[in-house]
């Protein structure tokens, strides 16, 4: 048999797949499983009335929107702290974690309390007639918030390894900047930024604690789905919230299910023969 | 295209990397820049593409003063040390890219024809749709010949073209270059730390050490006449032995030679190894063998002088030598240099 450097592998793999079983699986399958303990008709119910879809509908465009926004802003952030030496660059380094390790309430607290119409951006913003706190535009800066770091720590590590003569090469042959970084950075980044990008979206579609300060939590217009599962848990309608989650978790696999896709198609010149 | 570097300076930081460089590059010629690292042929060669731009000089394009022109608009064609090929186009994208990103607009059949025509050239047709990641390295540098030669350049550059392949491989491509060369008769300009392919490939070698050049000529002109004991000792094994240089003649330990245009003194005495031989009779410097090295093509003896110095030197494959025979070490031809 074939002597591996670390010892006990199949120890160690019996308790790392039995942890695996134990903390994911088993709860997934739980949650499944309650879910599936409605019938047909009362799922079908549950998860299209006119509330969950009111939910599903601001919690989606919500995400789309702060990932969109977080794909340009995480990408410039990432390709600055790369590409320029400044002073202060190891803070603003230090601090694109911050959303990571900051409780979200914490995070909720402060950005409402700066968006409220008598809040410091708030003010500024009303008197232009835009609401920010307690509309859909909250949740989407609640998500981008939590969200941020997930693009920049996905694209920083390929954006250090690109070989800066890719670039000289592609100048000397008359490529301007811009065909430049179309053609030759960008497609090279993609398979991170799609990373970057799904990590992203997954966690603004479950982001919970951050929103429900912001965002008014008005049944039909700013209610997220997650916050509609904890009501459902809170009426002891545990078979309703399972439904709900179980609609949140399909979404997940099925983006993540497509990114793979993406990044393997993104990642085939990587194939030898 | 001639090319002319004149007095052309570059500093980084507080390192001087190139110290008031002249060259003259005539059109169609195929010149090797050839010195130690750190000694500026890099930077020079990354000045001349318009990648670095010189601190002080000029450099001059023909008659046009192109100092200053950016390196997408100078016409020059690079090939990278480690070939910098675009990882997610396949090769013929890789050859295509500079004709589709040209402000001449060029129909997709032409550039295809011209793609055709330049894989053909590198020997590299039907390899035309694999990823550079699938082809051995010296397709990726045939490859990268071959993108910097699509867009036409007035120069080809080449940084170390063929440092990052083993031995067998580098011979062919060296002698391929050549042809290649010979056949397009494109002003060329590479650099190399490898005297053997410098002396190979190039018309003229330029020998450069920390930012400025001490030598520049023909691969016989700087073999046959070294300027100094730094070209005699970087263009290839040398052996030195102190010598003492009286009217006209440089005497080290039982051996002598003829010198010119050296004053009496101190000095250094330089010999290849096929410069020395072996002799059981004098006269010659006193030595006893301490190892004998067998070859492919001859048999190298390591020696040491009575004087202690180590010595080095080829023998015919059928001389019968043995560690610890006693002999002298005749000199065929040297070179003196003084000392200081």
């Amino acid at each position: 048999m074939k002597r591996n450097v670390l010892p006990g592998l199949p120890l160690s793999l019996g308790v790392t797949l039995f942890y695996v079983g134990l903390i994911v699986v088993l709860p997934l399958a739980a949650l499944v499983f309650k879910a599936a303990s409605l019938g047909p008709e009362d799922y079908w119910r549950i998860v299209s009335s006119a509330r969950a879809l009111a939910s599903y509908r601001v919690t989606v465009l919500s995400a789309l929107g702060a990932t969109l926004f977080n794909l340009f802003f995480g990408l410039a952030l990432a390709w600055v702290l790369m590409r320029y030496r400044f002073p202060g660059r190891r803070i603003v380094d230090a601090m694109v974690d911050l959303p990571f390790a900051l409780p979200t309430a914490v995070a909720g607290i402060s950005l409402t309390a700066l968006f409220a119409t008598n809040g410091w951006f708030g003010s500024i913003l009303d008197d232009f007639g835009i609401k920010v706190a307690y509309t859909p535009l909250g949740i989407m800066i609640a998500m981008c918030f939590t969200s941020l770091p997930f693009i920049v720590r996905t694209v920083q590590p390929v954006l250090e390894d690109l070989d800066p003569a890719l670039e000289e090469a592609a100048q000397s042959l008359g490529g301007s900047d811009w065909e430049i970084f179309r053609k030759v950075i960008l497609p090279l980044l993609a398979p991170a930024l799609l990373a970057g990008l799904s990590l992203s979206f997954a966690r603004c579609l479950g982001e919970f604690g951050a929103i429900i300060f912001i965002a008014g939590n008005q049944p039909m217009s700013t209610e997220i789905t997650a916050l509609l599962i904890f009501i459902r848990l809170e009426e002891y309608d545990y078979a309703a919230a399972a439904a709900i989650a179980s609609v949140l978790l399909l979404t997940a696999f099925a983006m993540l299910a497509v990114t793979n896709w993406m990044q393997a198609r993104a990642l085939r010149y990587t194939a030898r023969n | 295209m001639k090319i002319r570097l004149d007095h052309v300076v570059k500093t980084f930081e507080t390192f001087r990397a190139v110290r008031d460089v002249s060259l003259t590059i005539e059109s169609g010629e195929l010149v090797a820049l050839l010195g130690p690292s750190g000694s500026g042929k890099t930077t020079i060669l990354r000045m001349v593409a318009g990648l670095e731009y010189a601190d002080g000089g000029h450099i001059y394009f023909g008659d046009q003063d192109a100092t200053d022109i950016p390196v997408r608009d100078r016409g020059v064609g690079f090939v990278f040390q480690h070939y910098a090929l675009f990882p997610h186009m396949t090769v013929a994208e890789n050859i295509a890219f500079g004709m589709k990103v040209s402000k001449v607009k060029r129909e997709k059949a032409a550039i295809d024809a011209r793609v055709a025509e330049l894989l053909r050239l590198v020997r590299l047709e039907g390899l035309g749709d694999r990823f550079p990641a699938q082809i051995s390295g010296g397709q990726r540098q045939r490859v990268a010949l071959a993108r910097a030669l699509a867009v036409d350049p007035k120069v080809l550059l080449l940084d170390e073209p063929f440092g990052a392949l083993d031995a067998n491989v580098r011979r062919d491509l060296r002698r391929w270059l050549r042809e290649i060369h010979s056949e397009l008769g494109i002003t060329t300009l590479f650099v190399t730390h490898d005297q053997e392919e410098a002396l190979d490939l190039a018309d003229r070698v330029v020998i450069l050490k920390d930012g400025h050049i001490v030598q520049q000529g023909t691969p016989e002109e700087v073999c046959r006449d070294p300027q100094s004991s730094f070209v005699m000792k970087f263009l290839g094994d040398a052996n030195v032995i102190a010598a003492e240089v009286r009217d006209g003649k440089a005497y080290a330990s039982g051996a002598a030679i003829e010198v010119s245009g050296l004053a009496d003194g101190k000095a250094e005495l330089y010999a290849r190894p096929a410069d020395l031989d072996w002799s059981l009779q004098g006269p010659g410097i006193p030595a006893s063998i301490t190892r004998v090295l067998d070859r492919p093509d001859g048999r190298r003896v390591l020696a040491t002088a009575e004087t202690g110095e180590h010595l080095e030197f080829d023998v015919e494959p059928e001389r019968t030598v043995k560690a610890g025979d006693g002999g002298f070490v005749t000199l065929r031809r040297a070179k003196v240099f003084a000392i200081g």
